[in-house]
Formats: C-alpha cells, sequence, structure tokens
C-alpha cells in the first residue's frame, strides 16, 4: 500500500522533467546496452569454440612428439618421432584410466582415384580412432583390428575427400591411390567441419597407422597418440602417469627438456577461452565504468532534485514524515530511474545483438544470467549513487527546509 | 479546563557564531483547550521561536514543554516527527501545498506518515471530511495553481485538520492575503475554534488578532503582555459590514 505511494510519487517526479530524467538514464542505457551487445557476441563466439572444441572427442588426451633440433634448426611438434610403438603398447598396460588408444601417422600425399585427384591428409590411425572423436560413418564401416595387423591396403574417407574423388557417385568399394598403392575405400565419414584452429576436419584419408608405416611413408615412430580417458575427473591423473612414464622410458632426468608433449582436451579449451576470458574482463572494465559514469549522473541528478524540493521535504517533515521516509522517497526515485535505464539498456542490447546476428551472421548468445547481472547492478547502481542525496534530503532542518526559496 | 500547551521556564539560546542568541527567555505558558490565542510581537521579539517551539519542530535549550500531557523538550528528531504528525496541524503563511498535486492529496499527505493506517478508501473520507469543513469539497480535483490564494489556504487549514490534531499552529496564516480573504479564513479559524479546536497563531496584524480570544504580545524574547480580547470581531459580521461599505462606495461613485 504505501509502497504504491512511493512509487506514484517517484514516477511523478520523474514525469515533471521528461527530458531531464531521459537524459539521465541515457548514460545507463548506453552503458548497460553496450554491455549486453558485446557479451552476446562475446559469449556467441565462446559457444561457437566450445562446439568446435566438443568435435574432438570427449575426454581426449594428446600425446605429441617433441621436436628436433638440428644444427640450430628445430622441427616442430611431432618431427623428431620420438615416440613408439612400444611407448604406445606401455601406455595400454600401464595407465589403466586410458581406455581407448590409437597410434598416430600425419602425412600428406598427392591421392587419385578414376580421372579425378586430391592434395590430402593421410592419418594412419588404429581401429579406435572413430570412437575416440565420436565421429560416425555416414556410409560402409570402419577398417578392423585384423585389418590394422595385417596393415591392409583400405580407407575410410572424410566428406571432402569423397566430394573431390568421387562426385555423384558411392565411394564405398571403390579404390584410391595413395602413392600408386591401390587403397579400397570401406566407408565415408560424416562431415565434422572445422577445427578450432579452422581447418577442414572432412579433408583427410584414414588408414590403419601400420599400412601407413610399412607401405607408403616408412619410419617406426609415430607423430603422435590420440586416447580417451575413462572420465572427465582422470584426465589430470592420466597426463601425470603419462608423462612420468615415457619419461621413465626415454630416460629423461628432469633439467632436460621432455621430447613429448601431452596435452588433455581440458588445457585445448582452456587455450582457446583464455582469449575471450581476455575479452570478458576488459568489457567488465568498460560496464563497470559506464555503469560508473552513469550513477555519477544519477547522483547529479538526485542532488538538483532534493534542492528544488527542499520546500516539499520541510512540509512532508512538518506534517510527521520521519527522516527514514524521506531517504526512502528518494532512494526509490534513484532506483527508479537506474532500473528503468537498465531496462531500456539491456532491451537495446538485446536488439543490437539482434540486428548483428541477422544482418551480419555472427554468432550471438543472450544469456539470461547476463541480463538479470545487469538489472540487478543497475539496481545497485541506483542504491549506492542515490543513497548520499537522500540521506542528504533526510537530514534536513525542517524548520530551514520550510523557509528554503 | 486541561492545558493543551504547558510551558515552564523555557529558554531558547543560538550560537550565532561566537555570539549567544537569546530568543526566548524564561517563557512560563499555558493554554487550555479550545483557546484561540493569537502570539503578536515585531520581528526579533522571539515569537518565530516561540512558534517553531510550539510546533515541535525545534527544541528548547532548557526548560520543559507538555503538549497535550507528553513531555516533549527532550524527545528526538523521529519522535518530534511523530508528535507532529498526531498533535498539530500546521497552516503556514505562504500555504505549502505540494504543487501539481490535487486539493484532495494534499489533503491526504499528513495520513501517510501516521504510525497506523487508515487505508485507502478511510483516508479520502477523511479527507473529504476535512475539505468539506473548509468549505472546499467542490474542488477536491483541483491542483493548487487552479486555486485562489484563499481557497490554497483553505487546503492547508483541511491538511491540518485531516489527522485530528489537539490543535492546529497557524503561522501568519492571512500574511499573502488580502482583506476580504483574511477575514474569510479568520471566519474558517472562528468556526473550527466554536467546535472545540484550539488554535493558535502568529500574526503581527492587530486587526486579525482581535478574531482571536486571547492575545499574548512578546518583545526580546520575553511575554509582555497576555490580555483576553475585550471587543471580539465576529467574521462573519465584518463581512456584512464589508460589503455594506463597498455597496455605499458604488452607489457614492
Amino acid at each position: 500500500m504505501k509502497i504504491f505511494i512511493v512509487l506514484k510519487i517517484a514516477f511523478l517526479a520523474l514525469m515533471r522533467n521528461k527530458m531531464r530524467t531521459a537524459l539521465t538514464m541515457l548514460g545507463l542505457i548506453i552503458g548497460v546496452g553496450a554491455v549486453i551487445a558485446t557479451v552476446s557476441l562475446g559469449d556467441g563466439a565462446k559457444s561457437q569454440v566450445e562446439a568446435q572444441i566438443a568435435t574432438l572427442g570427449q575426454n581426449v588426451v594428446l600425446v605429441f612428439s617433441g621436436s628436433w633440433t638440428r644444427g640450430g634448426a628445430r622441427g616442430g611438434w611431432g618431427a623428431a618421432g620420438t615416440l613408439t610403438l612400444e611407448d604406445a603398447l606401455s601406455i595400454q598396460r600401464e595407465v589403466p584410466d586410458v581406455v581407448l588408444l590409437s597410434q598416430e601417422c600425419r602425412n600428406s600425399a598427392q591421392i587419385a582415384a578414376g580421372n579425378e585427384n586430391w592434395y590430402t591428409t593421410i592419418l594412419g590411425e588404429a581401429e579406435c580412432y572413430l570412437q575416440i572423436r565420436q565421429w560416425p560413418l555416414e556410409d560402409g564401416t570402419m577398417f578392423s583390428a585384423m585389418d590394422v595387423r595385417s596393415a591392409a591396403k583400405v580407407a575410410v574417407i572424410g566428406k571432402t575427400v569423397a566430394d573431390k574423388l568421387f562426385p555423384g557417385s558411392n565411394p564405398v568399394g571403390q579404390v584410391i591411390r595413395v602413392k600408386n598403392v591401390p587403397f579400397l575405400v570401406m566407408g565415408v565419414l560424416i562431415p565434422k567441419g572445422l577445427s578450432v584452429r579452422g581447418d577442414d576436419q572432412d579433408d583427410v584419408v584414414l588408414i590403419p597407422y601400420t599400412s601407413s608405416m610399412k607401405r607408403l611413408f616408412g619410419g617406426t615412430t609415430l607423430r603422435s597418440m590420440i586416447m580417451e580417458a575413462r572420465t572427465t575427473k582422470a584426465l589430470a591423473t592420466v597426463q601425470l602417469q603419462i608423462n612420468n612414464l615415457l619419461r621413465q622410458r626415454h630416460r629423461i632426468i628432469p633439467p632436460a627438456d621432455d621430447d613429448f608433449t601431452v596435452r588433455t582436451q581440458e588445457e585445448i579449451a582452456q587455450m582457446a577461452n583464455g582469449a575471450s576470458d581476455t575479452i570478458r574482463s576488459l568489457l567488465f572494465a568498460v560496464a563497470c565504468v559506464s555503469l560508473l559514469v552513469g550513477g555519477i549522473g544519477i547522483m547529479n541528478i538526485m542532488l538538483v532534485s532534493v534542492t528544488e524540493r527542499t520546500r516539499e521535504i520541510g512540509i512532508r517533515m512538518a506534517v510527521g514524515a520521519h527522516g527514514s521516509d524521506i531517504l526512502m522517497q528518494f532512494l526509490t526515485e534513484a532506483v527508479s530511474l537506474s532500473i528503468l535505464g537498465g531496462g531500456l539498456g539491456i532491451a537495446m542490447g538485446v536488439i543490437c545483438s539482434r540486428i548483428m546476428a541477422n544482418y551480419k551472421h555472427w554468432p550471438v548468445l543472450t544469456s539470461p544470467g547476463w541480463i538479470a547481472a545487469a538489472f540487478s547492478f543497475s539496481a545497485l547502481v541506483g542504491i549506492v549513487f542515490g543513497f548520499y542525496p537522500a540521506f542528504k534530503a533526510s537530514r534536513l532542518d525542517p524548520i530551514d527546509a520550510l523557509r528554503y526559496e | 479546563m486541561t492545558a493543551i500547551i504547558q510551558l515552564d521556564r523555557i529558554n531558547r539560546i543560538y550560537k550565532s557564531g561566537d555570539v549567544d542568541v537569546h530568543a526566548v527567555k524564561d517563557v512560563t505558558l499555558s493554554i487550555a483547550k479550545g483557546e484561540f490565542v493569537a502570539l503578536m510581537g515585531a520581528s526579533g521579539s522571539g515569537k518565530s521561536t516561540m512558534m517553531n517551539t510550539l510546533g515541535c519542530l525545534d527544541r528548547p535549550t532548557s526548560g520543559t514543554y507538555l503538549l497535550d500531557g507528553v513531555d516533549v523538550s527532550h524527545l528526538n528528531r523521529d519522535q518530534l516527527a511523530s508528535i507532529r504528525n498526531e498533535k498539530i496541524g500546521f497552516v503556514f503563511q505562504g500555504f505549502n501545498l505540494l504543487s501539481r498535486t490535487t486539493a484532495l492529496e494534499n489533503v491526504s499527505v499528513p495520513m501517510f506518515y501516521r504510525k497506523k493506517s487508515f487505508g485507502a478508501r478511510e483516508e479520502k473520507q477523511r479527507a473529504l471530511k476535512a475539505l468539506e469543513a473548509v468549505g472546499l469539497a467542490a474542488r477536491a480535483d483541483h491542483k493548487p495553481n487552479q486555486l485562489s490564494g484563499g481557497q490554497q489556504q483553505r487546503v492547508a487549514i483541511a491538511r491540518a485538520l485531516v489527522n485530528e490534531p489537539a490543535m492546529i499552529l497557524a503561522d501568519e496564516p492571512t500574511g499573502n492575503l488580502d482583506t476580504q480573504t483574511s477575514i474569510e479564513i479568520m471566519g474558517v479559524f472562528q468556526k473550527l475554534n466554536d467546535i472545540g479546536i484550539t488554535i493558535v497563531m502568529v500574526t503581527h496584524e492587530l486587526d486579525i488578532a482581535r478574531y482571536c480570544k486571547r492575545n499574548i504580545i512578546m518583545r526580546d524574547g520575553r511575554i509582555v503582555a497576555d490580555t483576553p480580547v475585550a471587543n471580539r470581531l465576529i467574521a462573519s459580521e465584518e463581512i456584512q459590514k464589508l460589503h455594506l461599505e463597498q455597496e455605499k462606495a458604488r452607489l457614492v461613485s
């Protein structure tokens, strides 16, 4: 009952000087609007990155062999080929939380089928690779453990390769030639889209790693391994255990650098999110500054309002208003102002991000959490910056206030 | 008769820089229920300070003040505000209505600060009744800028009445009004006094003071005269006289 009257008084006071009220709110509208719009964009980009990281698989651990240094020139990760097939076996044997492991050789080659040809990545893997990557087949089957053991000339191809080499026909059962070695296409993968780094994951040919080593590219070492841990919680332990195991096997004593690298999916996600976290904290700083400026505007106008209405305050006190009544009245006015500004700012931010989503096709995600945060933050700004003027009003002496001209 | 106001050796000293201003000196005064008192004096006589003290807007430096049996000399700000709300109705020289607010809402303001709310319907009824008592029920929806000075002062009187206070305290209530309107306002006060409402008003106009029942004159912070009014003027008669005079003036010209 009483709160409605207080709200009505606040509303009438704000309506009395519409232009002033609008300009005061503008600070908050722009601040909150900008925050909501940019946060929506940031969250949209982040969710896109997260979706890409999820295409890697679940609870994935990657081990790369180290780089070599020769005459001052350093090769990249995987260049040295320090990982051996025995390393893979010992990991399978001694790290119990590794449920799946695929040995990996990555090479590039010109491939051909019929009169079409294409330059692509030839990925040697074990039969469990698709399970680890959670990558279903569109057609056909994956090669088997048997195929891996016998270094069979079989392949599973990505969608891009399928489209390039077999436009308009079903690749399953047909033959591709890699470095003049014929491989039978057993399956076609479902398209997975771009990776975190932005390359086409579907531009790939999967063959048994044994075939890659023995029949195509030679070599006895692995470039990397990809494996799946039992649970997300086990990731850190698995990483530690692999580190220890490989150091032991490679006889690395601590001051010396590791000749391999273990990465978990969590770490990759963290790295990818690092940039957006930086942007996010920057946005937060901008938001704080804009809300501060908006708040100062509110305080300024409330001080003017208190001065203008000194007589009214005197009248109300004379007829029995307590200091707290006056405090509440002006605080309500300040908070109404800031909530109204914040609300309009949220609306503006949402509209702006929708426009960007529609016309620029940027990924946009407006989370209710941020809207709630922006809303309560603007209310808080009203309380914080409205308090001093309201307090000043409540401490006025009724005799002086009544005499004020 | 029970005393509404009982002042006992009231002093009020202001500190103005290094100088102490002794505005009210040792005033002892008693005002009974149903009285109609005019407090008079030149400026600087201490009558405004007396008024603020009587109105519980200010506290005496020393002495005791019993208002309607309650010692208010040592109450804090909020307690004084509650006392003002319950026991005193204020009427000011400059009307002091809230602009852009209707007469009815203006009259309702003191009820808003009551400890125990009446509820919306009861409040409206009481406000209308108060407006009726001052003859302004028909203008309940008008805002101050749509009312004449006399009407605005009536709204202010209705506001003073609405919480059924122990007394009405009027500070130069006719100071901004012309002669005829002043007499009309005094008529309203006399009518209210006739039904038993205690009124204390500050004025410097001698002829206005003659509508009251008792005149108190202050000088240099002390009461120098306290007399009943001998030939009390009755507002309704004076208005008639005024009309007759105007009539005559018209006939002559």
